[in-house]
This record gives structure tokens, C-alpha cells and sequence, in this order.
């Protein structure tokens, strides 16, 4: 295949990807979003192997690397659980990220690659590979410790070490030192200490910057480290000169960043202050502590009760959190979904944007029950029909129902967005017992007259209620 | 000098009602009036002429003493050529008239110096309801066309768990939500039906189900409602739409109610042929508009006909079915038409044309004919609403991309470093990297307008899509691996090969399971 063509194959490809993320507008289209998707991909992996930069020596050791590849990839997407969705896609943005680190060593270590490279151009060049292994080393270990949290195996509280600004601003500072002296380097093997050095630093650095956040900042982390993954194929494109690495990247890039700019817009939390990490580190503890407790009585109901006041409503509304992603608990809901609208109720579900730990986790869930999608509906959609609605039901979710956000101007988390379920005329709190959001902030939501809590497994509970539903 | 109201005997075939009952003429007399009825006015509603006399009315026997004895006549239906020929030159008649379908009946009145007022013409406007007997009938027909279905029908209506085995709830469909269509969906849902209705009019949506039943919208963009809170005639496009939703109802349910009439036309056909094949056998029709020519092509006006196994009800009597109710529903509307006339309750009456409510009645004033009115001055039309109404949806829909500007030193200060960075890279940066920036720059803005579009509930899938592509770092170690040219002896081939190889295999567990995941998170999606 001569140069012309690859190329030719490599926009074909771009405009693909392009029109892949473009499918996913839509339900609808997005499957055939998702197609164009792969077929960019064959094609790029086609006229790449086929191509003239890769002789026919290499096509043994390509194959071998790709099915053995292939097979953990295609083995880990068919077992995967949908709960388990936030891990894996932060587990493969770790692989991106290692991918670009050794693809920057080894296009260091091969002198073809900038032997006939002069001047200022070859100073560019190293100053691409240093990045693109600074960015890929820092997804790597991000990303690695993103799906310890999110499979609970690191814990999700922040950790926060003494004067961390300051060690990742010297962390920082020592980075661009090494990065003057790698420039500076006479050959190879010189360069190589302060790129290894960068390397362990960088490596430090993602997984200091991800332990600091909390779990509830969890889907402006997942859709930042996506975001990251994509730098990191754009920093390698440039390294390598290839266009179409730096479109695609570049592509991922600015998506994963839409998607923490509105993760965050939907906290109302600034992105800094998010990675900075460490939720109500900036006086948002003692604003709590002293802030107004909220008087009244915790109002407890059980299970046939709930059954009830649903099956005397008109207007429902299920809110969802990630208590219901935990408790397994969305094929319950779908069956008492199912029967209330089979009786004629008006079951609809509000998904708060950052419900859940990864953008969108709660609709893939719900999909995944079978829930019909046009009753999925956004926060913006329904929180004007409240007052209309005879129960809200909140299934394993705090933060996002929290009055406080609106009313109590010291809250931590005042100013986000809720979704206004006290308006309900009754609204039922489902939680296995009465602590705080991720947050760390009281509920006065539980305090309301017109809220019961329905204490216990959300699974549990949920089958109750069916059961009592279907008498 | 008192006026009379005389009240004859209903002549039109099947009729059972009669415009005054006993109650409405004690208060008709305390107006000042004096009340005639023709004897037996009152059998087929099962009102005798001794009640009638009880309530202070003189019995009349003859029919034409009766008409030339009256200056004023309450009827039910619009008069026959005979009756009007019995009326009093220069009299007042109340009935139904339709004077739209019936030109001719108002040129005869309109001869006898007549005047009129029309039941069927009353103004839709807040003041007028309580005489508005096209109301209080449509409900009594409402009512009625459900207790018609139900004594077709060959089941329960309400779902039942019995010794004898579990009764599935009948599933009623109801075109039209007007009066006569809340008042069906009400009765069907109290009789336990499960019950869905359609409307050109969206607003209706909470009536329905208020009422109890569920809105089953046509999805096309256009507003139904005409003047005076009556449907009007929809484009083409819309009908098209509205077909296909009956005819998938029409699969589903047990009864189908159809109420669609438009004001001074021909009932729009919707139920088709073919749909009433599709029913379910021994499914019932009540088509409420059969008198204007029906909703449903099969239906034959004042019977009912077994088409396909389904029973298709025509009558257009339902209202006469009802007859004691209908009769003391629209004697009470003729009581409240009285009060309007006659303002002094000394007997006598003023036909004020200043007044919205009677100028709006009355089709025939003193032998010349005023129909039809000039358009009402209030109607209840909300079409100044929705359109101010939608903006505000759509502004929500693009989140993010139509907010507020930013501030103007904000974009300064950003398109000031902007240049500063560009300026920097442009003064030193060699040609083949500005090459690669400007793709690099351009990629970056193609992805934030087209990730903008991403629906919040692909969120999911955006990402392990966006994860499974940005895999195409694979490229770059597969050009790693074996490149063709001519290596000089210090390329540490063996480092090479092994960190690519590793980059190819990580870059494609990525790859295929990326794109496998998406696939099965897609594959749920559904509506």
C-alpha cells in the first residue's frame, strides 16, 4: 500500500470516528454510531499494518499481540456486570495510558525515528515524547487507582496529606527540571534518567491527584481521565507525526473535557476545585458543623405501606442513585415500574446528572432493566412537575435531593442543582440508615412532614414493596 | 301583560324528551309566566300530566290551541314545516335549530316574523354555561354511550379475580375529549375500564386524566384547538398521524367511543374499515357522532350493525335515552335562558342584542335572520400560550451551548493568551509541526461541537466509545514494530519490539473491548 493510500484510508477513518460521536446524538442512531466506530478502526489498523511503514517481518509479532489482546478485551466486555461499568472504563483508560508510555520510550530509544532531526525541530520532538509520557503516566496511575475506588478495593474517602498543593507544586517544579536537562541530553542513554525520573513522578502524581478526591467527584474523575487518555493519543500523534492519532485524540480529548465541564456545572462546583479534591476541605466542615441542625422527626415506614401510596398515586417519580447501582436493585424497579404503569400510573424517573459515578450511569442501568428510555427523563425535564406528583421515590440517593442546597445558603453543597422531591406531596427516602451523603452533609430532607424513610437494603426492601404491589 | 310559554308535545320519531319538567315550571310561574303544556308532553320521560298540573301548568289537548295560544314555545327539537306553520306570526321559539345544516328551516321562521333562539348556539363563554344544553346533553350522551357499549359488550369492565377464574379489566378508547368524551371516559373508568382517549387538542391532556384515563397523544406538531374551545379541521399530515394511532388502538382495546365533531361539518372519518376488522370480535363501536355522518365508515346512523363481529352503535338518540334526565338537564338550561330574557320576573321578555349571551342565541330576531353572530369577544383558545411556551423547552434541550455569553473580559483575556501562545508556536516552530498544530486545533473544535449533541443518557456509552477509539494509539506502536528502512546497527531492536508489542496488546484489549462493551450498552436502549 503506497503512502497516498494510508493516508487517503486514515482521513476515511477520521470522518468515521467523527460521524461515530455524532451517532450517539440519539438513541436511535447511536448503534450505527457505534459501527462507523469500528469500521474506522479496521480500516486505520488495516492501512497502518498494510501500510509502508511496517514491513512484513513485524506481521507475526502484530498478530500474536492483537488476539491475545483482542481476547482479554472481547472476554472483559462480554462479562462485565453494568453495575460494574464505571471500573472498566476507568481500568481501559489506564491501558491507554500505559499504551502511550511505552509507545514514547520506545519511540525514544529508536534513533531512526529523530536521527535526521536538527535544531529546533528536534527539540520539539522531545519535548513531545516528554509529554506524552507525562500524560500518559499520569492516566496510567490515575486511572489505576480510579478503579480502586470504584471497586472499592482503595477506599473512597479523600486522602489528604499535609501541604499537598505544595508537594504537587514541587512535584511540578522537578518535572520541568528534568524536562531542561532532557533536552539538554548529549545522547540516549544520557536522556534516559531524567526520563525515567519524570516518569516515577508522574506516575506520583496521578495517583496523589485521584486519591484526594472523593467518591461523589467520582464522574468529573472518570470523564477527566478519559479525557487525559485522549491527550495522551494526541501527544503521541505529534511524537509520531501522524495526523490521524492527533485528530482522534484530540476528538477524545475534548469530549472527555465536555464531559467534566458539565459533570461539574452540574455540582456547581468549579473543575479546580474538583481535581484540587478534598470535598468541604475549604470551610465547608465548619459551616456544617454549625450550621442548623435540622429539627423534627425521622418518620420510618415499611414496605406494604409504600406498596400503598404507590398504588394510590397517579404521579410517580423515581429518583435513583448509586445505592440502587450498589444493591443490584434496577431489574426490582423495572418490575414495579412495569405493574404501576400497567395500572395506569404515571411512573417517570429523574436522573440527576451526577447520579451514580460515571456520567450517564444510571440511565445505562436502567436501560439495562429494560426500562423504556422516553420515561428516563433529566433533571431539567421534570423538576418543574414535582408539585404535580403524588410520591417520590428515592432509591439509594442523598446528595442530589438535598434541600439544603437551595435553602441553606452554608451548606457545602449550596447552589448545586437538586432535584426537588420534597414538593412531592409524599416523598419516600429508601437507605439503609440514616448517614450522610458522600457529602458528609445532614439531609434536612429526611426531616420534612411529608417524608417517610423506608430503612434497609434497597434490593431487599424493593422486593418487598413488589411483592406487597402484586397482592 | 304576562306572557305564555307553551310547551308541546315532542313529534320527532323516537323523541322521549320534553323541554320543561314539573320542578323547572313552579320557577318558570314565580318569573311570572304563565306555563301551557300539551297534554302527555311529559309520558315518554315518564312525567304525567298530573304532575304538570300539580306544578300550576294548564294541560292543553289540542296541539294547535296549544302553538296559537303561545307567545312563547319550549321544544326539544328544531319545529317540523307543520309546527311552524302553527306557531303565532311575531312569536318566540326555543329549541335546537342548527340553523347551519338547516337554512331552510330558518327562512320559514324568519316568514312568520319569528323569533328565535338557538340551544345549539349558545356562546362558549363562562357566563353562558349554565345554559348550555349542548353541554349538559353531550354529558347525558357521554354517559349513555358507555351504558350502550357496556349492554353490547360481553364482558365485565372492571378486571375481577373470581372463584371462576380471573376477568381481564376492558380497555375503552375514547376519540374526542370534549363534554361528551370526559363524561365516557369517567363513566368507563368508574365502571373499572381501563381507559385511553385521544384529542386534537393537546391541553385536553389533563382533563383526561383527571378524569381517569390516559392521553394518548398524536405526535405531530400542530395546534387543535379552533375557536371557542372547539377542534378544528387538521392538515393532512396530522390526520396521517392520528390514523396511525387509532388504527394501533384499535388492535388493542374492547370498545372504542368516538365523540369528533367539528362545529358546522361533517364528523371526520376515523375509524376506518380496516381498523374495524382489526378489532377483537365481539368489540363495540359507539360512534356518538353517527347524525353527522360518523366517525367510523361502517356506522349506520340510529342502529346498531354487527360488521367484522364487531357491534358499531349509531344512535344518535342517546341523549333521548336519558329522557327524564336529559329532560330535567335541558328544561333547567330553558329556566336559565328565561331568567336571562326576562331580567324584571314580571313575565315578559327582552331579546337584548347588547347582551353577548342572547345576541349570540338568537338565530332569527323579529323576521330577520342575525345568524350567523359575530365571533365571540373571549374564547378560550390558548394559542397565544403555547407558542410563548416552547422557547423555554428548547433552551433547556441544549445545555451548555446556549448559555449566557461569557463576560467580555473574559474573552478577551482568553482570545489574549490564545494569540500569545499562537504567536509563540508561529515564531519558532518549524513547518511540519504547524501542519500537525493546525490539525491538532481543528480536531479539538470538531470534537466540542460534536460532543455538544451527546445526550446525557449516552453519557455512558460516549465514554467507552471515546475510550475504544482513542486506542488508535495502537497506530503508533504497529509502526514501531517492524519499519522498513534499513536500521543502523545501534537501533536496540529487541526494546523496541517488546514495548510496541506490549502497546499493541494493551491498545487492543481497548480496542475490542471498547467497542464490544458499547455495543452491548447500546443494544439496551429501547423505548
Amino acid at each position: 500500500m503506497s503512502e497516498s493510500l494510508a493516508t487517503v484510508s486514515y482521513l476515511g477513518a477520521t470522518i468515521l470516528f467523527i460521524l461515530c460521536l455524532g451517532g450517539l446524538s440519539n438513541p436511535e442512531t447511536s448503534r450505527r454510531g457505534n459501527l462507523y466506530g469500528i469500521i474506522g478502526m479496521t480500516i486505520a489498523v488495516l492501512a497502518t499494518v498494510f501500510g509502508p511503514h511496517v514491513s512484513s517481518a513485524g506481521y507475526a509479532w502484530i498478530i500474536a499481540a492483537m488476539v491475545v489482546g483482542a481476547s482479554i478485551g472481547i472476554y472483559a466486555a462480554r462479562t462485565v456486570q453494568m453495575t460494574q461499568m464505571p471500573e472498566l472504563v476507568a481500568l481501559m483508560h489506564s491501558m491507554v495510558g500505559l499504551a502511550a508510555m511505552l509507545v514514547g520510550f520506545a519511540n525514544y530509544i529508536d534513533p531512526a525515528a529523530s536521527g535526521h532531526m536538527t535544531g529546533t525541530e528536534k527539540s520539539i520532538h522531545e519535548v513531545e515524547i516528554y509529554l506524552g509520557i507525562l500524560i500518559g503516566a499520569v492516566t496510567f496511575s490515575g486511572s489505576v487507582i480510579a478503579f480502586g475506588k470504584l471497586s472499592g478495593k482503595v477506599s473512597g474517602n479523600p486522602l489528604l496529606l499535609p501541604a499537598r498543593h505544595w508537594l504537587n507544586l514541587a512535584g511540578l517544579l522537578v518535572i520541568i527540571y528534568f524536562g531542561y536537562r532532557f533536552l539538554h541530553a548529549e545522547s540516549i542513554s544520557d536522556g534516559m534518567t531524567p526520563l525515567i525520573v519524570m516518569t516515577v513522578i508522574a506516575l506520583l502524581f496521578g495517583i496523589h491527584m485521584v486519591m484526594a478526591i472523593g467518591g461523589a467527584d467520582m464522574p468529573v474523575v472518570v470523564s477527566m481521565l478519559n479525557s487525559y487518555s485522549g491527550w495522551a493519543a494526541a501527544a503521541t500523534g505529534f511524537m509520531l507525526s501522524n495526523d490521524l492519532l492527533i485528530v482522534t485524540g484530540a476528538l477524545v480529548g475534548s469530549s472527555g473535557a465536555i464531559l467534566s465541564y458539565i459533570m461539574c456545572a452540574a455540582m456547581n462546583r468549579h473543575f479546580i476545585s474538583v481535581i484540587a479534591g478534598g470535598f468541604g476541605t475549604t470551610g465547608g466542615t465548619p459551616a456544617a458543623a454549625d450550621g442548623a441542625q435540622p429539627a423534627g422527626k425521622v418518620v420510618p415506614i415499611n414496605s406494604p405501606d409504600t406498596a400503598e401510596l404507590l398504588r394510590e398515586a397517579k404521579n410517580v417519580i423515581i429518583v435513583p442513585g448509586y445505592g440502587m447501582a450498589v444493591a443490584q436493585a434496577q431489574h426490582t424497579v423495572y418490575e414495579i415500574t412495569r405493574l404501576l404503569r400497567e395500572k395506569g400510573v404515571n411512573v417517570r424517573f429523574g436522573i440527576h446528572p451526577v447520579a451514580g459515578r460515571m456520567p450517564g450511569h444510571m440511565n445505562v442501568l436502567l436501560a439495562e432493566a429494560k426500562v423504556p428510555y422516553d420515561i428516563v427523563q433529566e433533571m431539567d425535564e421534570l423538576n418543574d412537575d414535582f408539585p404535580k406528583t403524588d410520591v417520590a421515590m428515592i432509591i439509594g440517593a442523598n446528595d442530589i435531593v438535598n434541600p439544603g442546597a437551595q435553602d441553606d445558603p452554608n451548606s457545602p453543597i449550596a447552589g448545586m442543582p437538586v432535584l426537588e422531591v420534597w414538593k412531592a406531596k409524599t416523598s419516600i427516602v429508601m437507605k439503609r440508615s440514616m448517614a450522610s451523603g458522600y457529602a458528609g452533609v445532614d439531609n434536612p430532607l429526611f426531616y420534612k412532614d411529608n417524608n417517610r424513610m423506608l430503612f434497609g437494603d434497597a434490593k431487599k426492601m424493593l422486593d418487598e414493596v413488589l411483592v406487597a404491589l402484586k397482592v | 301583560m304576562p306572557l305564555t310559554i307553551g310547551v308541546p308535545r315532542e313529534t320527532a320519531a323516537g323523541e322521549k324528551r320534553v323541554a320543561t319538567v314539573p320542578e323547572v315550571v313552579e320557577k318558570l310561574i314565580k318569573l311570572g309566566f304563565t306555563v301551557i303544556v300539551e297534554s302527555g308532553a311529559g309520558d315518554a320521560a315518564n312525567i304525567s300530566d298530573d304532575a304538570y298540573r300539580a306544578a300550576g301548568a294548564g294541560i292543553v289537548e289540542d296541539t294547535s290551541i296549544l302553538w296559537s295560544s303561545s307567545d312563547i314555545i319550549f321544544k326539544v327539537r328544531g319545529p317540523s314545516a307543520e309546527e311552524v306553520g302553527l306557531m303565532r306570526e311575531g312569536g318566540t321559539l326555543v329549541s335546537f335549530i342548527w340553523p347551519a345544516q338547516n337554512p331552510e328551516l330558518l327562512q320559514q321562521l324568519a316568514a312568520r316574523k319569528a323569533t328565535v333562539l338557538a340551544m345549539d348556539s349558545v356562546p362558549r363563554i363562562s357566563r353562558a354555561q349554565k345554559l348550555d344544553a349542548l353541554s349538559s346533553m353531550a354529558n347525558i350522551a357521554g354517559y349513555r354511550a358507555v351504558i350502550e357499549a357496556a349492554h353490547q359488550f360481553g364482558r365485565f369492565f372492571t378486571g375481577q379475580i373470581t372463584a371462576a377464574g380471573k376477568v381481564p379489566p376492558a380497555k375503552v378508547f375514547v376519540i374526542g375529549a370534549g363534554v361528551a368524551g370526559l363524561a365516557a371516559i369517567g363513566t368507563a373508568s368508574s365502571l373499572g375500564a381501563i381507559v385511553r382517549a385521544n384529542d386534537t387538542r393537546p391541553e385536553v391532556a389533563d382533563q383526561v386524566k383527571s378524569m381517569g384515563g390516559e392521553f394518548i397523544p398524536v405526535e405531530y406538531q400542530e395546534e387543535g384547538a379552533g375557536v371557542g374551545g372547539y377542534a378544528k379541521v387538521m392538515s393532512e399530515g396530522f390526520q396521517k398521524a392520528q390514523l396511525a394511532v387509532f388504527a394501533k388502538q384499535a388492535k388493542e382495546v374492547d370498545i372504542i367511543i368516538t365523540t369528533a365533531l367539528i362545529p358546522g361539518r361533517p364528523a371526520p372519518r376515523l375509524i376506518t374499515a380496516e381498523m374495524v376488522q382489526s378489532m377483537k370480535p365481539g368489540s363495540v363501536i359507539v360512534d356518538m357522532a353517527a347524525e353527522q355522518g360518523g366517525n367510523c365508515e361502517l356506522t349506520e346512523p340510529g342502529t346498531v350493525t354487527i360488521r367484522h363481529g364487531v357491534a358499531i352503535i349509531g344512535y344518535s338518540d342517546l341523549p333521548s335515552r336519558l329522557s327524564k334526565q336529559s329532560s330535567t338537564l335541558y328544561a333547567t338550561n330553558l329556566f336559565r335562558l328565561a331568567e336571562e330574557l326576562c331580567k324584571s320576573k314580571d313575565g315578559t321578555i327582552d331579546v337584548n342584542m347588547d347582551d353577548e349571551v342572547l345576541r349570540g342565541t338568537t338565530v332569527v330576531k323579529d323576521g330577520s335572520i342575525t345568524w350567523p353572530p359575530p365571533a365571540p369577544k373571549l374564547s378560550a383558545a390558548p394559542a397565544a400560550a403555547a407558542p410563548a411556551a416552547k422557547p423555554v423547552v428548547v433552551a433547556k434541550k441544549s445545555h451548555g451551548k446556549g448559555g449566557a455569553p461569557a463576560s467580555g473580559t473574559a474573552v478577551a483575556l482568553l482570545f489574549g493568551a490564545a494569540a500569545l501562545i499562537f504567536g509563540f508556536i508561529g515564531a519558532g516552530a518549524p513547518p511540519a509541526f504547524l501542519g500537525h498544530f493546525t490539525v491538532f486545533v481543528l480536531a479539538c473544535f470538531v470534537g466540542y461541537m460534536v460532543v455538544w449533541n451527546v445526550t446525557p443518557a449516552l453519557h455512558t456509552p460516549l465514554m467507552s466509545v471515546t475510550n475504544a477509539i482513542s486506542s488508535i494509539i495502537a497506530i503508533g506502536a504497529l509502526v514501531q514494530i517492524a519499519p522498513p528502512l534499513a536500521a543502523g546497527p545501534d537501533r536496540p531492536d529487541d526494546w523496541i519490539r517488546w514495548l510496541a508489542v506490549g502497546a499493541i496488546v494493551l491498545a487492543t484489549i481497548n480496542m475490542f473491548g471498547g467497542f464490544a462493551v458499547t455495543q452491548r450498552m447500546l443494544a439496551m436502549f429501547r423505548k
